[in-house]
């Protein structure tokens, strides 16, 4: 089979009367690593809750591996690991203590020779008898990962897993989902962060409002997503554009003091210097320049302004 | 059956009595000690004997159930509290674990705890006073049956409550008056008959009774109906759990 889980017209109604899911549809292919990338409270949080037990579906179906999440609960549970996006913790208990619980909860027997290894992978062995209090952010982080990973997932879900951690971590956590990724697990990511999901994904869905606007793989949402804009400061207004630049599709404000050209960071080709060179054989002049991305927020605006 | 999640349930709860030796067991046996001081030596020096039984004698069934009822219900309730407090719930809901399962393991844990300490208690009393197990089985029953039971209800509270100040209400307002108003320190025989038709309405009465007359055979209800009483309240905690995770209430949304 080569979809590992398969949510069929997934939905979600809080007792609050919160539609935080609204029928998703979503298929995960074994072995991949696919970011979900949604503002806050888009419902990718509870998107994987529902996934993964802790909250109860209003309507739909989710299988993971061919069985039903809540006819066939154990078998569905038992190959997902999951990684929360708070940093919680059993305080007063040690690393080990922590993930050989876990390992325990999730129906294995013993096997310290495994966790060995999952706390060495994660550069956790020299904390293994610290108490998790004392450990940092970035560190309670890992011993959540070593939790998730301690009954031998096929799936992992990290829900924000770089959410306040430092680059140097964030880079390091990257590393071990793509190992995990190279031992055939499957990873399914949440962020906020476009260059996280552009790192390590291979595919990346967009979740906004409850509901998948687009999934994609990753190069084409890249180019889709990689739009930037240069915007002129002209040295004197203009009344339109001559048609010598119409190629380039530029917009002029209102007052005709300002050109925005909007172009692909991914292109081979910007298109900025021919622009230039033909701004100046057009006359126009300018005393200031500066590019700007489309935020995320931006970029989630325009795709459900698309979809609708 | 995930037997591997209860024993790891049980024994993460086991790990955390040792970590808090003191506070589990030291302080409750302090406690019960000093309760022999004040109502064996010093009041009970005042109090004939009840039934045949020096007074002494006479408390300490009283004052093991008191301690029975309260580290059960306060052992049960943060147990599955303080997960839910901290969020580490999530994994326990996320696990391939049944509710059962979730409950032999924090419930069995909470009320072997309150076992040991029971017969911790039982063995500090025989310092103190002379003691004699007329029903040593019985007695066990009463025991296994009340920390069981109370656990049940412990783990009612825990999960009910969604703050520090519900999780004491129940213990301090309700468990706490109905084990002093239920006969632990004296026989109903001694109250005005008004107050003793009203102690029939308290649940912990029958308790207390039963387990006394498995020590001394002497007891204020029948011990048919305390074991009625102590399978009904316990049958009463099986349903209302059942219902808990029936329905997911505080449990899941």
């Amino acid at each position: 089979m080569k979809n590992l889980i398969e949510v069929t017209n997934l939905s979600k109604t809080y007792a609050s009367g919160f539609e935080a899911l609204k029928g998703v549809n979503l298929n995960i292919r074994r072995g991949e690593i696919l970011a979900l990338l949604g503002p806050n409270g888009a419902g990718k949080t509870t998107l994987i809750s529902t996934i993964c037990g802790i909250a109860n579906p209003s309507g739909g179906t989710v299988t993971v591996d061919g069985f039903d999440i809540i006819k066939d609960y154990r078998k569905t549970r038992s190959l997902i690991g999951l990684v929360p996006q708070e940093l919680t913790t059993d305080a007063f208990e040690t690393v080990w203590a922590t993930v050989t619980f876990s390992r325990g909860l999730f129906g294995k027997p013993a096997n310290p020779a495994y966790i060995e290894k999952v706390l060495k992978d994660l550069s956790l062995w020299d904390k293994k008898d610290s108490m998790i209090m004392a450990l940092s952010g970035g560190m309670k982080r890992r011993v959540l990962i070593a939790k998730a990973l301690s009954h031998e997932p096929s799936i992992l879900f990290l829900d924000e897993p770089t959410a306040g951690v430092d680059v140097e971590l964030r880079k390091d956590m990257w590393n071990v989902v793509r190992v995990l990724q190279e031992k055939g697990v499957t990873i399914i990511l949440t962020t906020h962060y476009i260059e996280e999901a552009e790192a390590i994904a291979d595919r990346v869905g967009v979740i906004h409002n409850g509901e998948i606007i687009l999934i994609d793989n990753k190069s084409e949402l890249m180019s889709k997503l990689g739009k930037k804009q240069m915007i002129l400061d002209l040295t004197e207004s203009v009344n339109s554009i001559p048609p010598t630049l119409d190629k380039f599709g530029l917009d002029l404000s209102d007052d005709g003091t300002q050109l925005t050209y909007t172009y692909d960071t991914q292109a081979e080709r910007t298109g900025i210097t021919t622009l230039l060179s033909a701004l100046q054989s057009a006359g126009i002049s300018f005393n200031d320049l500066n590019t700007t991305q489309s935020s995320l927020e931006d970029i989630f605006i325009n795709l459900v302004s698309d979809a609708s | 059956m995930n037997l591997y999640a209860v024993k790891a349930i049980f024994l993460f709860e086991m790990a955390r009595t040792r970590r808090t030796l003191f506070q589990s067991i030291v302080s409750p046996v302090i406690s019960t000690s000093l309760y022999f001081v004040v109502f064996g030596a010093a009041i009970g020096s005042r109090i004939s004997e009840i039934g045949g039984i020096s007074y002494g004698s006479f408390i300490v069934p009283g004052l093991i159930m008191l301690s029975i009822l309260m580290n059960s219900v306060s052992n049960a309730s943060f147990s599955i509290f303080f997960p839910k407090f901290t969020g580490t719930v999530y994994e326990l809901m996320s696990a391939p674990i049944s509710s059962f399962e979730i409950i032999l393991g924090y419930v069995g844990a909470a009320a072997t705890k309150s076992i040991i300490l029971g017969l911790i208690i039982l063995a500090t009393a025989g310092l103190f006073v002379p003691l004699q197990i007329a029903h040593p089985f019985w007695m066990f029953l009463f025991l296994f049956l009340t920390a069981v039971s109370f656990s049940l209800l412990g783990f009612i509270i825990g999960i009910w409550a969604d703050n520090f100040e519900k999780l004491q209400i129940v213990p301090l307002l309700i468990v706490t008056p109905l084990v002093f108003l239920g006969g632990s320190f004296y026989s109903i025989d001694m109250l005005p008959p008004i107050w003793q038709k009203i102690t029939l309405f308290n649940p912990v009465l029958y308790l207390i009774s039963g387990f006394r007359w498995s020590f001394y055979e002497i007891n204020d209800v029948g011990v048919g109906l305390s074991l009625a009483m102590v399978l009904l309240f316990l049958g009463l905690c099986v349903a209302t759990v059942w219902w808990i995770f029936k329905t997911g209430y505080r449990v899941k949304s």
